[in-house]
C-alpha cells in the first residue's frame, strides 16, 4: 500500500480587526479534502449562523446550497433544512469570552464530476452546538470559500486555518 | 495577499505531519459491490476512513456497512444521534450486528443527481491486541429536500485482534461510479 504524510497546512488567517467575512482564495487543487478550522467569536450579538459561499473562481452568489443540521441546546435537540438558499448555514457563533470552534471538512472538492458535500462540527459552550451537513449543487471544483457569520462581524482574533488532506 | 483586516494571513509550505494516506478506492463506471482494505499496517496508532458514497439500488438512499478482518459474525453493534431536517434530535441504536456503519444513509439511485453522502470515521487504538474496537463516524447527506441527514455514530467491534482488512459494503445494489473511500493513518508518539 502506497503511503505518504497530508493533513497539510495551507494557509492560516487570524483577524486584527473585525470582519465580515474571510475568504480562501486561488486554493490549491492539490488535495483531496479540505479541512478549515475556526477559532473565536463573533464580535457583538448572540448566537448566529453563517453565510458561507464557495465557488471556483469566484464564489457563487446563485440559490445552489442547501443544508441538513442536527442541533443541541442542552434542553432539546432539533433538526432542520435549508433549501435552496444562496449560503451555506451550517455552523454556530456566539460573541462573548466562550470560544466557538468549528470544523468544515469539504469533501472532494477539487472532483469535477461530483455535487460537492460538506460536514460540520460547531460548539457554542454557552449556548449550544450543532452538526450538519451543507451542499453545493455544482460539479466545479472549488478554490474559493468565503466565510461569514450570519449576521454581523466576526471578532478580533478570531482564527481561520486551511488544511488540505490528499488521498493516496 | 492579505485579507484586508487580516494581519496573519500567511501561505504555508507543506509540513511532514503524523496523518499518512494509506490507500484510496474509487469506484469505475460499472459501480462495484464493495470496498475492500487489506494488509493495513499495524505501525498506526489510529485510523481514520474519509468516503463518499453513493448507491445503484433503485431507492433513495442505503447504507455502507462495514466490517473489520472479514468477520461476519454477530460481533458488532452501534449507538446513532440523527437529524433528517424537521422535527427532533433522533436516536437509535443496535446490538449484536453483523456490522455497523460507515454510512447511515447515503443516496442512492433515486436521490438528487450528482449528489453523495460522505463520511469521516475514526477507528482508535486499532492495532491494539486488548481492547474491543470502538469507531466514531460524522457522516451525511444532503439532497436539497426532503431526504437528508446528518449522523453522529459509534460502533463497537468486540474482538481484540488488530484489524488489517476493513470491508465496506452497500445495503443494496452496488456502490455507484465516483465513490470513494480513502484510508489514513495517524501516528503515535
Amino acid at each position: 500500500m502506497a503511503a505518504g504524510a497530508t493533513y497539510t497546512p495551507l494557509e492560516t488567517n487570524t483577524l486584527s480587526s473585525a470582519a465580515s467575512s474571510v475568504t480562501f482564495s486561488s486554493i490549491s487543487q492539490s488535495y483531496t479534502d479540505l479541512i478549515i478550522v475556526i477559532s473565536g467569536n463573533t464580535a457583538s450579538g448572540g448566537e448566529v449562523g453563517s453565510n458561507i459561499q464557495v465557488g471556483n473562481g469566484s464564489v457563487d452568489t446563485g440559490v445552489n446550497y442547501s443544508m441538513t443540521e442536527l442541533y443541541g441546546d442542552g434542553t432539546s435537540a432539533a433538526s432542520y433544512r435549508d433549501t435552496n438558499k444562496d449560503y451555506l448555514n451550517i455552523l454556530i457563533a456566539t460573541s462573548g469570552t466562550s470560544t466557538t470552534n468549528t470544523i468544515l471538512q469539504f469533501m472532494n472538492y477539487s472532483n469535477t464530476t461530483t455535487y460537492k458535500t460538506v460536514l460540520s462540527r460547531s460548539n457554542a459552550p454557552s449556548v449550544s452546538l450543532r452538526t450538519a451537513v451543507g451542499l453545493w449543487r455544482s460539479t466545479s471544483a472549488i478554490n474559493v470559500v468565503k466565510i461569514g457569520p450570519f449576521t454581523g462581524s466576526w471578532a478580533t482574533g478570531t482564527t481561520f486555518t486551511l488544511y488540505g488532506i490528499a488521498a493516496a | 495577499m492579505p485579507i484586508l483586516g487580516i494581519i496573519a494571513s500567511s501561505r504555508l509550505s507543506a509540513a511532514a505531519t503524523a496523518y499518512e494516506s494509506i490507500a484510496t478506492v474509487t469506484v469505475g463506471s460499472g459501480g462495484s459491490a464493495n470496498a475492500e482494505f487489506t494488509s493495513i499496517p499495524a505501525t498506526y496508532k489510529h485510523l481514520q476512513v474519509r468516503a463518499l458514497i453513493r448507491g445503484t439500488a433503485s431507492a433513495s438512499a442505503i447504507s455502507a456497512n462495514m466490517q473489520f478482518n472479514s468477520d461476519t459474525g454477530s460481533n458488532y453493534s452501534y449507538h446513532e444521534l440523527y437529524g433528517s431536517g424537521a422535527g427532533g434530535g433522533q436516536a437509535s441504536d443496535g446490538t449484536t450486528q453483523t456490522r455497523f456503519f460507515l454510512h447511515g444513509n447515503a443516496p442512492a439511485a433515486t436521490a438528487l443527481a450528482s449528489s453523495f453522502g460522505v463520511a469521516v470515521m475514526d477507528i482508535l487504538d486499532y492495532a491494539n491486541t486488548s481492547k474491543y474496537k470502538t469507531t466514531r463516524c460524522l457522516n451525511g447527506m444532503d439532497v436539497n429536500g426532503t431526504g437528508g441527514y446528518i449522523l453522529l455514530d459509534s460502533g463497537n467491534w468486540r474482538n481484540t485482534n488488530a484489524i488489517s482488512s476493513i470491508q465496506i459494503t452497500p445495503s443494496s445494489g452496488n456502490f455507484a461510479q465516483y465513490s470513494s473511500f480513502a484510508l489514513y493513518g495517524i501516528k503515535g508518539a
